[in-house]
């Protein structure tokens, strides 16, 4: 027991406990749909979980720092608006002008939540909210109720939702879902093993330390808003060539999809815990669940989102239930390893209480 | 006097002179504007959001939060007009729509008070199931054709030129403020938004109290549903969508603290007459919808940039001041 614990994480078997989730789950709707695991069932799901875990991975950074981003859907749509247009206008603009246009625009939008947040002090549910009315209302105005229309756009835009990284037997791993892939990787790098990264669970999980132990929170918390705008932006880039069309409400509700990839894939939501590769895990389930249900015959479409609700609360749950469990019997058995079974006793039930409030 | 006066610089002075400026602007754009039937227009056009806006208090306070209620309201009002449809008879329905709500809401109460999710979790994947309940229900049809004296209770005026709605909203008002500012139960809510550990040690039962609360918040999200669909005539699975954005906005921008613990039901009615006031003003300048959800969001941000501002001059301007101070007092 204690060799694998020291091998294992409590965090990392979170992960596992998501995974084995996940599994049970293709299980179960693979008895019940015909032919589920076909490629174009792996197409569908890995382009839609692409979108949403770009997104995600901005909104993993902002939560851990005990932050949240609500503006992010506005972000998505306003970037991909905007682009769209100037593509429209525009078809010789270089894909990477393109792409670096959406970023740039989208770190701009998170750099002034950034700012509210961090050196306005603003409490961060306050100001995304009320960017996610500004940056929509902004949008609406300037967009004049237009659409960005799907022939106006440049060919190598609409093609890049086909492209392929490589294709193994079937399964493509399409450019933007390795674009997602990229992401995730750098980003859990970045928190892994960098000092921003380890400032950033530090913030969250105890910003009065945080700050006495010399942090520059401010900054640290505003970057985190600027690359989750950054991300949003580069997500506005993906929506526009996977839907083409791109209407004044493009991206409504993205908000509340990654919050819910992150909070299902283990980040606390009082900062401080979870990772990049959790979140990852979380849309991926989020995903599988929609699509399966989606393809599942035997219950109308209309039920399909009251058993999504139902299932995330119920992932939610198991996975916060089994993690206390495993948590207490972390520290039971590390504390019988250090003290005397009396005392192990006393520490054991404080932890407890710790671990319930 | 002098802490009367102190209370006057306090946010709910703030809010007031907010107030005041809205109605002189709104007055001097529109002479229509200070009639009496503007004025029932303008609290029956969001009527069901602010009786949910006072609920929600209660839930900010606590130091929680309740993202499911506009889907609660979809899901009252698709049980009425799905019983009405099965041919049950109409005051029943009414009658099971309520208790759904308070189901809607003590299910969440249960997760949050009893399982230990946190709140915006459990709220937020009951925003979808809930709403997944109604378009369950309606599928994607609307139904209508409710009983006369149904639709005319959310649309005709009851006494005198006030309708059902108003009445209720006032009658909700009353006990809110005699709840939360002047009992028992009110204190426990501030105590367990300052601090759960705190309340819990000090004997009071938090998750009851968070249990009553949010079966309360589904129980008016309900009421609130079932006005909606009589003012309506008409529901759909998509009725009351995304409703919780405005109820939080008017709720924070009346001084209730996200952190729970602080804010009063005064606040939250000074923010809702500040809220609907100004998109009046605003649809009386001829100015749309979308401006006007935009112009909130605004207003939401900068309530609370302002005064962090100005204590930030202050104390700087302290800091100046102290540190000329020395050389004078010097030793």
């Amino acid at each position: 027991m204690s060799k694998l614990q020291r091998r294992i994480q409590p965090g990392q078997l979170r992960e596992l406990v998501l995974i084995f989730l996940i599994i049970m789950m293709m299980v179960f709707f693979s008895t019940q749909i015909e032919n589920y695991f076909s490629p174009r069932f792996f197409n569908r799901v890995s382009t839609s979980v692409a979108l949403i875990a770009v997104v995600a991975v901005g909104q993993t950074l902002v939560v851990l720092s005990r932050n949240i981003d609500l503006s992010v859907g506005s972000i998505v749509g306003f970037t991909a608006y905007v682009v769209g247009q100037q593509l429209a206008h525009n078809n010789e603009l270089a894909p990477l002008s393109v792409v670096l246009m959406a970023v740039g625009i989208g770190a701009l939008m998170g750099g002034l939540n950034g700012v509210l947040v961090a050196y306005g002090g603003v409490p961060s549910i306050i100001v995304t909210l009320g960017t996610l009315a500004i940056f929509r209302t902004i949008l609406v105005e300037i967009s004049g109720a237009q659409t960005v229309l799907t022939k106006d756009l440049p060919q190598w835009i609409l093609e890049l939702p086909q492209r392929n990284m490589f294709s193994m037997g079937g399964l493509d791993l399409r450019l933007m879902v390795a674009l997602a892939l990229l992401v995730v990787i750098v980003f859990s790098l970045l928190l892994r093993y960098t000092a921003y990264g380890r400032r950033l669970y530090a913030i969250g999980s105890n910003p009065e330390a945080a700050k006495i132990a010399g942090f520059r929170s401010q900054l640290i918390v505003f970057i985190a808003f600027v690359l989750s705008g950054a991300l949003a932006g580069l997500a506005g880039f993906m929506f526009i060539a996977r839907f083409g069309n791109i209407t004044v409400v493009a991206g409504l509700g993205i908000e509340l999809e990654s919050v819910a990839a992150v909070v299902v894939g283990g980040v606390s939501i009082n900062g401080g815990t979870g990772t990049v590769f959790g979140t990852l895990l979380g849309a991926i389930l989020i995903n599988v669940l929609e699509q399966s249900l989606i393809r599942w015959l035997s219950i109308s479409e209309f039920w399909r989102d009251f058993l999504l609700g139902f299932l995330i609360l119920l992932a939610v749950a198991t996975d916060s239930l089994i993690m206390n469990r495993i948590r207490n019997l972390w520290a039971q058995n590390t504390l019988q390893l250090l003290a005397e079974p009396a005392e192990a006793g006393e520490f054991v039930t404080k932890g407890r209480e710790d671990n319930g409030s | 006097m002098a802490h009367r006066f102190r209370r006057l610089i306090s946010w709910e002075g703030f809010l007031l002179l907010m107030l005041v400026i809205t109605i002189v602007l709104n007055s001097t754009l529109a002479p229509a504007y200070l009639r009496l039937d503007n004025w029932i227009n303008l609290f029956e056009l969001s009527i069901e959001k602010i009786i949910v806006a006072l609920a929600m208090t209660f839930i900010i306070i606590n130091a929680e939060i309740d993202l499911s209620v506009a889907s609660v309201m979809g899901l009252s009002a698709g049980v009425i007009a799905w019983l009405h449809q099965a041919g049950v008879s109409f005051p029943i329905a009414i009658i099971v729509a309520l208790a759904v709500g308070m189901l809607c809401g003590a299910f969440n109460g249960f997760w949050i008070s009893f399982a230990g999710l946190p709140a915006l979790v459990v709220t937020l994947a009951t925003m979808i199931m809930f709403r997944g309940g109604a378009r369950v229900l309606l599928e994607d049809h609307s139904v209508g054709d409710f009983p006369e004296w149904f639709n005319l209770m959310g649309q005709q005026p009851m006494i005198g030129p006030i309708p059902l709605s108003l009445i209720l909203f006032a009658l909700f008002v009353i006990i809110a403020v005699v709840v939360l500012q002047y009992s028992g139960f009110g204190r426990y809510v501030y105590v367990i938004g300052n601090s759960k550990d705190v309340a819990s040690y000090s004997g009071i039962k938090v998750r009851r109290v968070k249990m009553i609360l949010f079966t309360m918040s589904g129980f008016v999200a309900a009421v609130a549903g079932v006005l909606y669909a009589a003012r309506l005539g008409a529901v759909r699975g998509d009725t009351a969508l995304g409703f919780e954005l405005d109820i939080i906005t008017m709720v924070l921008l009346g001084g209730v603290s996200i952190f729970g613990g602080s804010g009063s039901i005064y606040g939250v009615l000074l923010a809702i007459l500040i809220v609907l006031n100004l998109r009046n003003g605003m649809s009386l300048a001829n100015l749309t919808g979308h401006l006007q959800t935009g112009a909130i969001g605004v207003l939401l941000i900068l309530s609370v940039l302002l005064p962090n501002m100005a204590t930030y001059v202050r104390s700087t301007l302290d800091r100046r001041r102290y540190a000329r101070l020395p050389q004078e007092t010097a030793v």
